[in-house]
């Protein structure tokens, strides 16, 4: 039943990554979820865990750009690659295009999805800066909110996308 | 004085305080919360649904490395904590002794260093379960013979938990006799979760030194929770400190006390270290507070197209423990709105409840307490009528609305509403959907051969309980208090009994301060949720924060401005009776330029208070409702089916909702959002069943479907004012509208479009495959 201190060693990787623009490298089990890493190992709790099974988007974060879902990937998976959390969205005091579209146009109520919900966001915006709103509602199908109805998430998603359009002309 | 700046209070749509933490990723969730020394509980749950226990053997869980403890029922049993009472005065099994009566059920728990490691001892424990046969209804339940499920109970000798009765039977009968019609539906609201984004869960910290526990929980009423704890573990309610923090939606899934609370301090009081309890989603949906199992069969008595009288008959399976929070005597919750919106002189309504061996709990799910069953039932029924004597369902309510003239209106079941204007909500959502061009759209799309629905929905909810005297919980009034310091720089705190999960208190109720007191709500800070620092009270669930904690609020803030008054009046040299509170100053009356401002005030209290006066400004208020408050609306919701496969599809939804007055009108119209949206999941895709075995099907986000971004549809929102004349500011409370009133309106529109072929039933959730049914039975699929 029992491990030997050989056998716990195989199971334990180090793991490298750039969170959030920084160098962040531990130790890890094998088995440890990305979601954990993320929350217990790093300490940045703005990722949060929502249902296990890849269903709800309350722990996406960025990898190389592109949304995951923390809770169903491994921390080992994430070695040697950029990931982006809500706390690496904007520099302290600032906010994101995507974080001030949220509150001007109430996007959050219980703020639970919030984090994965503007990661999602994000990503959608560096890849498409002018969507419509059905293009919203699709990428953001993998994210669910229980408290807004989604109607405004999509302005919050819009009145980002003109922030951004505005700042790059 | 200063020069004024519109005060933002009420009416104004205040941007939210409270999102600059979580769009951050800065809220402060249970989970997130990490204390030196702190251990892991996981559970073992039971994977039958009724089985006696004959042995649990934890030795090989013990032997894994960093595990502290297993936790057994035996072993809680000693503590005499094995089971707790309920919030409905029932009990419930902490961790399962005798008996499991639940798929799901706690039977032990692990104490480990890690959640990793906690998760491996889990799977050693090794329990020896001799199976019964499990009763997964209440029909089943109330049969002659049915193994008893509560035999632990004294003086329990069946499956039947309560059978109440209410309205008058006899003037009923008397009415149906007189009838020329009568229209019937038998319907059931299935079982539904309200599946809060953050599933339940705790940090239990007993102190040893000191003798202080302290419990971060998940807990939308921490007040009456701390109660509970001091009553239950017989410890000192004042070494008892509750802490709530910032919630991941709560719905009414965070009303209930939970097991994996009890066995989380017990074990920080055994063991000496913190214990923090995460529910994953599993253990969320199979074992947490479900909402409705409500089976009801509802008889309408027609003369003409008058309503003359309702008779209904309930039966709500509970689960294998009542357990959720009941205002005491009303065993059915507040069903007794069943006459909603409509003129009925009549009522008679029999309930019964009754144990299953399915998980507990009932009322949940953004309700006040059984009403969204209430009104689904009588806007079903009307709409049904309305077929029966071939009138337009619009039409047909509004021959049977409440008139303006008749509040205070007493109904059929003894409930005194407040105020209404029924008929100008549903004047203004047939105006905004287009009803009369609507009605012609489906008839020319019919000879297309397309399926339009029009459904509608004119509801009534009663919430804000309560009116003290009649409604507690544990035998606990229900009442708030607020507390309101005003700083000597004229800042304030404003401090609550009642606990946001993402309502926007921190906004909302900062706004009534600077109302009453001429402050800006950025100079109010709000604080809830800390049982150690905020005034007692019941908290927030049946819409109750702003009818009673708005209304403290208005209140205390009232009583400050009553002190404020004589302290302006000293420093104008008037007297305090010539001073008024107008446009946020206290200024002399007849001399406007006399006048001063709150802040000027607030500094006088601390520093040149006049003689005979105490020093300070702040005040407590403990509000108790005269009356509940009786938010309605009307929603129209526009279908379409695709009669080749069942689908439906929303194209549009018209919300007029009627909550009186409105102190942040975006925080109101986002409350209706979420609460169409979650009406729209209720409606067509959020179950959770059971097989016969017990097995629940719907015990993970794969299984039990919520609404995306993707089928909901968008809402077009209008509003209606009907202040409510007893309380404070004329509100009437919002949260729970929109799930109470829109999922009669949904299956409606479905039933609508397939009404002229003589359909007049589909039971939620409407999924395309009872449409499919219905269209092939009645010959109009493709």
């Amino acid at each position: 039943m029992t491990e030997t201190a050989t056998e716990q060693a195989v199971h334990t990787k180090q793991v490298t990554a750039a969170v959030n623009g920084q160098a962040r490298s531990a130790a890890v089990e094998t088995r440890l979820l990305l979601v954990h890493f993320i929350r217990e190992t790093l300490g940045l709790t703005g990722t949060h865990i929502g249902c296990d099974t890849t269903s709800c988007g309350a722990c996406t974060v960025l990898l190389d750009g592109v949304p995951v879902k923390s809770c169903t990937m491994f921390a080992v998976q994430a070695d040697g690659h950029e990931l982006t959390t809500v706390e690496g969205l904007a520099p302290p005091g600032g906010l994101h295009p995507v974080q001030e579209g949220f509150h001007e146009e109430h996007g959050l109520q219980c703020g639970f999805c919030t984090p994965g919900m503007m990661l999602t966001a994000t990503a959608l915006l560096a890849e498409n800066p002018d969507p419509s709103e059905e293009e919203i509602r699709w990428a953001i199908s993998g994210n669910i909110c229980r408290c807004t109805g989604y109607q405004n998430i999509v302005k919050s998603v819009q009145y980002a996308a003109a922030k951004m359009k505005e700042a790059s002309e | 004085m200063a020069a004024t700046e519109e005060i933002r209070g009420v009416g104004h749509s205040v941007k939210r305080v409270e999102d600059a933490r979580f769009i951050r990723g800065r809220g402060n969730y249970f989970d997130d919360i990490t204390l030196p020394g702190m251990l892991h509980l996981e559970f073992l749950r039971s994977p039958l649904a009724h089985a006696r226990i004959k042995s649990i053997d934890t030795s090989a869980a013990e032997a894994v490395p960093g595990v502290v403890a297993v936790v057994t029922g035996e072993l809680l049993a000693q503590h005499n904590l094995a089971w707790m009472p309920t919030l409905s005065g029932d009990t419930q099994a902490v961790l399962a002794t005798d008996k499991v009566r639940f798929q799901g059920q706690e039977v032990a728990a692990v104490i480990a260093e890690t959640v990793y490691i906690a998760r491996d001892a889990v799977e050693l424990i090794d329990v020896d379960y001799d199976p019964l046969p499990a009763i997964t209804s209440p029909q089943q339940a109330l049969a002659k013979d049915a193994p008893v499920i509560r035999d632990e109970k004294e003086g329990q000798e069946d499956n039947r938990i309560y059978s109440v009765a209410s309205g008058d039977k006899e003037a009923t009968d008397k009415a149906f006799a007189a009838a020329d019609r009568v229209v019937e539906l038998d319907t059931f609201y299935p079982r539904c979760h309200p599946a809060p984004l953050e599933c339940c869960g705790c940090v239990a910290d007993v102190d040893s030194a000191t003798g202080k526990t302290t419990i971060y929980m998940t807990s939308q009423a921490p007040h009456v929770h701390r109660t509970l704890f001091a009553l239950v573990a017989g410890l000192p309610e004042h070494k008892i400190r509750i802490i709530s923090p910032d919630l991941g939606g709560g719905f009414g899934n965070k009303v209930p006390i939970y097991p994996g609370y009890v066995v989380a301090t017990a074990a920080s009081l055994l063991i000496g270290r913190p214990v923090k309890w995460v529910e994953d989603r599993t253990g969320n949906l199979i074992s947490t507070g479900f909402a409705r199992d409500f089976h009801m069969h509802g008889e309408l008595a027609l003369e003409g197209d008058k309503i003359t009288g309702l008779r209904v008959t309930l039966l709500s399976d509970n689960g294998a423990f009542f357990a959720d929070a009941q205002p005491t005597k009303c065993k059915a919750g507040l069903f007794d709105i069943v006459t909603g919106s409509y003129d009925i002189p009549a009522a008679d309504v029999q309930a019964e409840g009754a144990y299953t061996n399915k998980a507990p709990g009932g009322v949940a799910y953004r309700c006040s307490f059984r009403v969204t069953e209430a009104s689904y039932l009588i806007e079903r029924l009307v709409q049904t009528a309305a077929y029966e004597i071939d009138m337009d369902p619009a039409e047909f309510r509004r021959a049977n609305l409440i008139k303006p003239d008749q509040f205070p209106y007493t109904s059929a079941t003894g409930f005194e509403y407040d105020s209404g204007d029924y008929e100008a909500a549903l004047d203004l959502a047939l105006e905004k959907i287009g009803y009369a061009e609507l009605r012609k759209e489906q008839e020319e799309a019919r000879e297309e051969g397309r399926l339009l629905g029009i459904g509608i929905a004119t509801f009534t909810e009663v919430v804000g309980a309560g009116k003290g005297i009649e409604y507690q919980i544990a035998g606990l009034r229900m009442n708030d208090g607020a507390e309101l310091r005003i700083h000597p720089t004229g800042k304030a705190v404003l401090k609550l009994s009642v606990k946001s999960q993402g309502q926007g208190h921190e906004t909302t109720f900062a706004q009534i301060v600077a109302e009453e007191l001429g402050l800006q709500p950025e100079d109010v800070e709000v604080q809830e949720g800390d049982t150690d620092n905020t005034p007692y009270g019941l908290g927030t669930y049946a819409s109750r924060s702003t009818p009673v904690s708005g209304a403290a609020t208005a209140m205390v803030s009232r009583r400050v401005r009553n002190k404020a008054k004589k302290i302006a009046a000293h420093l104008l040299e008037a007297s305090a009776d010539d001073i008024d509170f107008e446009d946020g100053r206290f200024v002399v009356k007849g001399a406007p330029e006399k006048a001063k401002t709150i802040q000027e005030v607030a500094f006088a209290a601390y520093t040149s208070v006049p003689q005979g006066l105490e020093c300070g400004l702040e005040a407590v208020y403990y509000y108790d409702p005269p009356n509940m408050t009786y938010p309605f609306g009307t929603y129209a919701v526009l279908v379409e089916i695709d009669r080749g496969t069942g689908a439906w599809k929303v194209r549009k939804v018209v919300a007029v909702d009627d909550c009186g007055v409105r102190i942040n009108p975006m925080i109101v119209e986002g409350q209706i959002m979420g609460g169409l949206t979650e009406g729209f999941g209720i409606a067509a895709m959020e179950l959770i069943t059971f097989d016969e075995e017990g097995n629940c099907i719907g015990s993970n986000f794969m299984d039990y479907l919520l609404p995306t971004a993707w089928e909901t549809p968008s809402f077009d929102l209008g509003e209606t004012v009907t202040p409510s004349p007893h309380h404070p500011l004329g509100a009437k409370g919002v949260g729970e509208s929109a799930t109470v009133g829109s999922p009669a309106a949904y299956v409606n529109a479905v039933v609508d479009a397939l009404a002229h072929a003589g359909v007049r039933n589909l039971e939620m959730p409407v999924t395309s495959d009872k449409v499919w049914a219905a269209l092939n039975e009645v010959g109009l699929a493709e």
